[in-house]
């Protein structure tokens, strides 16, 4: 894995293709590529991919789909700026550039045998739905599975489809909140915290996932730690500004660590006392 | 024939030096007077080196000055640092062409230039040393720099001249050039008998050295040698203490002196700019107008930006006071966890240079004798 002999330079990017767009909400598009020159070599849950809108720019972007099938490479995309947009916009048969994937993902083999709580905030849920994916198809390896789920409006809930027949199955508890709704919804209301006291899982045996905007998993961790979960079950993805996503450019350091490399995941104890910090 | 041993060599021998540099194919980089400061740029010949002029150097301040001998480098280092070349401040990464066809992406070719850098003085070798460790010895490497540092000859200097602005024996990397050189000279005499004492540090080096005119060295120039380094030692303009930097500043990261040099940083950035270990880069995409052809190239950044920290919604470190502390405390603390090496090599560059004379040997003893009491 580590190239170390020099040959390959890890800043060219291949090429692949768009094999299927699909909308997944106001501004956001799921798009599946296909990497023109090899099989996908496969991907572990909460890794990333540099994607390229040749003449635009690249940016990070979590692969969201099912590491069951390593030669779709799924990506969830929000139109924020110039390169999300250039990338939503691509149509089957269009090319992208692709780098990865890369970083260290989700505790997968931590998992088994314990019960898990995955708190979701907006977009974040992406880089999540291959750990359910992955749970789901070997779900008595871990004990409760528990997703917890707000966006800002039910029309930015994301993967709506696939919630609705997770729903169905018994073997997963799903609860999803937004933070404001008109009268046809009958959901919780208010942020994805507040659906932690509530939640039913065992606090000594429970690993919690997080992922969202920076703020919401502040709160979460504060939660999660009121709930009795120790620092060491907690994990976070961690969003930073990406050039190379390969330790060289220096863009994504949070104190020690480079988000890129070392993460994005990472169990809380390790940036625990950076993340006291502001701005750091 | 071999050279071993230490070798005198006068000012011939180091014209040859360069000449036989050039024919050997190298490009030869070397110290030389432009715009009144002491660059580094391609040389030909000795007489383009800075004989006879130094520097003064305080916070915010550089001027030449001539000297009243011939010394060839008797100064300290100036706004450039030898990552200009190995680590240029722009490098095409790849092109693209649009075809009837499809996409096809080209990586841009390894360079092939071969450097022959002279006059590197301590400081710079460590910190040569440091972007090797940063650039090659992580899981990913940068090929453009490997082809390029593998392809270095390096003709190292000890220092004769400390800048007022220089803490190399603070961070434990100079005066005296030790690292990976071929060869290191010793200015002795200036004057009269004005010669250099010559060491080899690599199998190259020792091949070269036995092409050039030379004798053995007399205890006396060894001697002279070592003292000229003693002096220099003796004569650091400034000093930190870098044993404890670490826990220091990690301890310290809401201190009030970052508001304080925060109130004086313009977030300019050239102490990143001039810094010899700074690494940081990011990337340029242009495309001709009808879009047909690509490029992307890679570009020296600076933390002092906002753009560096940007994501959606807003830079992460918005304030000058949190820019501030991430280079400080990335040079001094964090780069020890990344790297097993600290950031900074004392060349004192980034206190000459600043335009308002920001000091970083300054600031740290702020932090530490604030915590004396
Ligand atoms: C590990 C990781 C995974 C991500 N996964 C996803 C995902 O699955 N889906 C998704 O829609 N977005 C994801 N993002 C965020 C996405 O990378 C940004 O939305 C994107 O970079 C915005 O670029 P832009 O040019 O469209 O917008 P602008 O906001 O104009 O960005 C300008 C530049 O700033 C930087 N930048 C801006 N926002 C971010 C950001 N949030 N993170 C990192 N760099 C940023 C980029 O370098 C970008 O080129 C992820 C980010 C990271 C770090
Ligand atoms: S410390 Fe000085 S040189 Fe560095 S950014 Fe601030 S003003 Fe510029
Ligand atoms: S993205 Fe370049 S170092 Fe992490």
């Amino acid at each position: 894995m580590a190239d170390t002999d020099g040959t390959t330079d890890p800043m060219v990017p291949r090429l692949a293709r768009i094999a299927r767009r699909r909308r997944d909400g106001p501004q956001v598009w799921t798009l599946e590529i296909e990497a023109e020159d090899s099989a996908g070599a496969g991907f572990a849950p909460g890794q990333f991919n540099m994607l390229t809108a040749f003449g635009v720019g690249e940016v990070p972007i979590s692969l969201s789909g099912d590491p069951a099938e390593p030669d779709r490479l799924v990506h969830t995309i929000r139109a924020v700026g110039p390169v999300s947009t250039a990338l939503t916009r691509l149509g089957p048969g269009e090319t992208v550039g692709l780098r990865g994937p890369f970083g260290v993902g989700w505790p997968m083999a931590e998992l088994a045998g314990h019960d898990v709580l995955i708190v979701a905030g907006g977009l974040g849920l992406a880089p999540l739905r291959p750990v359910l994916y992955r749970l789901l198809a070997e779900r008595a390896r871990y004990g409760k599975v528990v997703l917890l789920y707000g966006t800002r409006s039910p029309q930015e809930i994301l993967f709506r489809r696939q919630i609705e027949s997770w729903r169905r199955r018994l073997d997963i508890d799903i609860e999803v909140t937004v933070d404001h709704a008109l009268g046809d919804w009958h959901g919780h209301v208010g942020v994805v915290t507040t659906l932690i006291p509530r939640a039913s899982f065992d606090p000594a045996h429970t690993i919690a996932l997080v992922c969202g905007p920076e703020v919401m998993m502040r709160f979460a961790i504060a939660a999660l730690r009121d709930a009795g979960l120790p620092d060491t079950a907690l994990f976070l993805s961690m969003e930073r500004n990406m050039k190379c996503a390969v330790g060289l450019c220096g863009h994504c350091q949070i104190g020690p660590v480079f988000a890129c490399r070392d993460g994005p995941v990472f169990r809380f104890d390790r940036l625990r006392n950076v993340l006291a910090v502001k701005e750091i | 024939m071999e050279t071993s041993g230490t070798v005198v060599i006068t000012l011939e021998g180091l014209e040859s030096l360069i000449g036989l540099l050039k024919r050997r194919g190298y490009r030869v980089i070397g110290p030389t007077v432009r715009d009144q400061a002491i660059i580094y740029d391609e040389i030909a010949a000795l007489a383009e080196l800075p004989r006879g002029w130094t520097d003064e150097q305080q916070g915010g301040l550089y001027r030449l000055v001539p000297r009243d001998d011939d010394a060839v480098f008797g100064y300290a280092v100036g706004p450039h640092s030898w990552k200009k070349f190995l680590h240029p401040p722009t490098e095409l990464l790849w092109t693209a062409e649009r075809t009837e066809k499809g996409l096809r992406v080209t990586p841009a070719p390894l360079p092939d230039e071969r450097f022959a850098f002279i006059g590197v003085r301590g400081c710079d070798l460590h910190a040569i040393a440091i972007q090797d460790r940063v650039l090659t010895h992580g899981g990913k490497i940068d090929p453009h720099y490997r082809a390029r540092r593998e392809a270095l000859f390096i003709v190292a200097v000890n220092c004769a001249v400390a800048g007022a602005t220089c803490f190399c024996v603070s961070m434990q990397t100079g005066p005296k050039a030790t690292g990976a050189y071929d060869l290191a000279l010793t200015e002795l005499g200036r004057e009269e008998d004005h010669r250099f004492v010559v060491e080899a540090g690599s199998e190259a080096g020792r091949v070269v050295l036995a092409e050039l005119p030379h004798r053995a060295a007399t205890e006396k120039d060894i001697a002279e040698a070592e003292a000229v380094v003693s002096a220099t030692a003796a004569n650091m303009g400034r000093s930190m203490r870098s044993d404890d930097l670490h826990e220091l500043l990690l301890r310290n990261l809401n201190h009030p002196r970052w508001d304080e040099v925060a109130a004086r940083c313009l977030t300019c950035g050239n102490c990143t700019m001039v810094c010899p270990t700074c690494f940081c880069t990011t990337v340029e995409d242009a495309t001709d107008l009808a879009g047909h052809r690509i490029s992307r190239s890679q570009r020296w950044d600076s933390c002092f930006t906002m753009d560096f920290s940007f994501i959606h919604g807003g830079s992460v470190r918005a304030s000058p006071r949190s820019r501030y502390r991430q280079w400080m405390t990335h040079k001094l603390a964090t780069w020890q966890d990344q790297f097993g090496t600290m950031g900074c090599v004392g060349c004192g560059r980034c206190i000459t240079w600043c335009p308002v004379g920001i000091d970083i040997t300054e600031e740290v003893a702020a932090i530490r004798d604030s915590e004396q009491h």
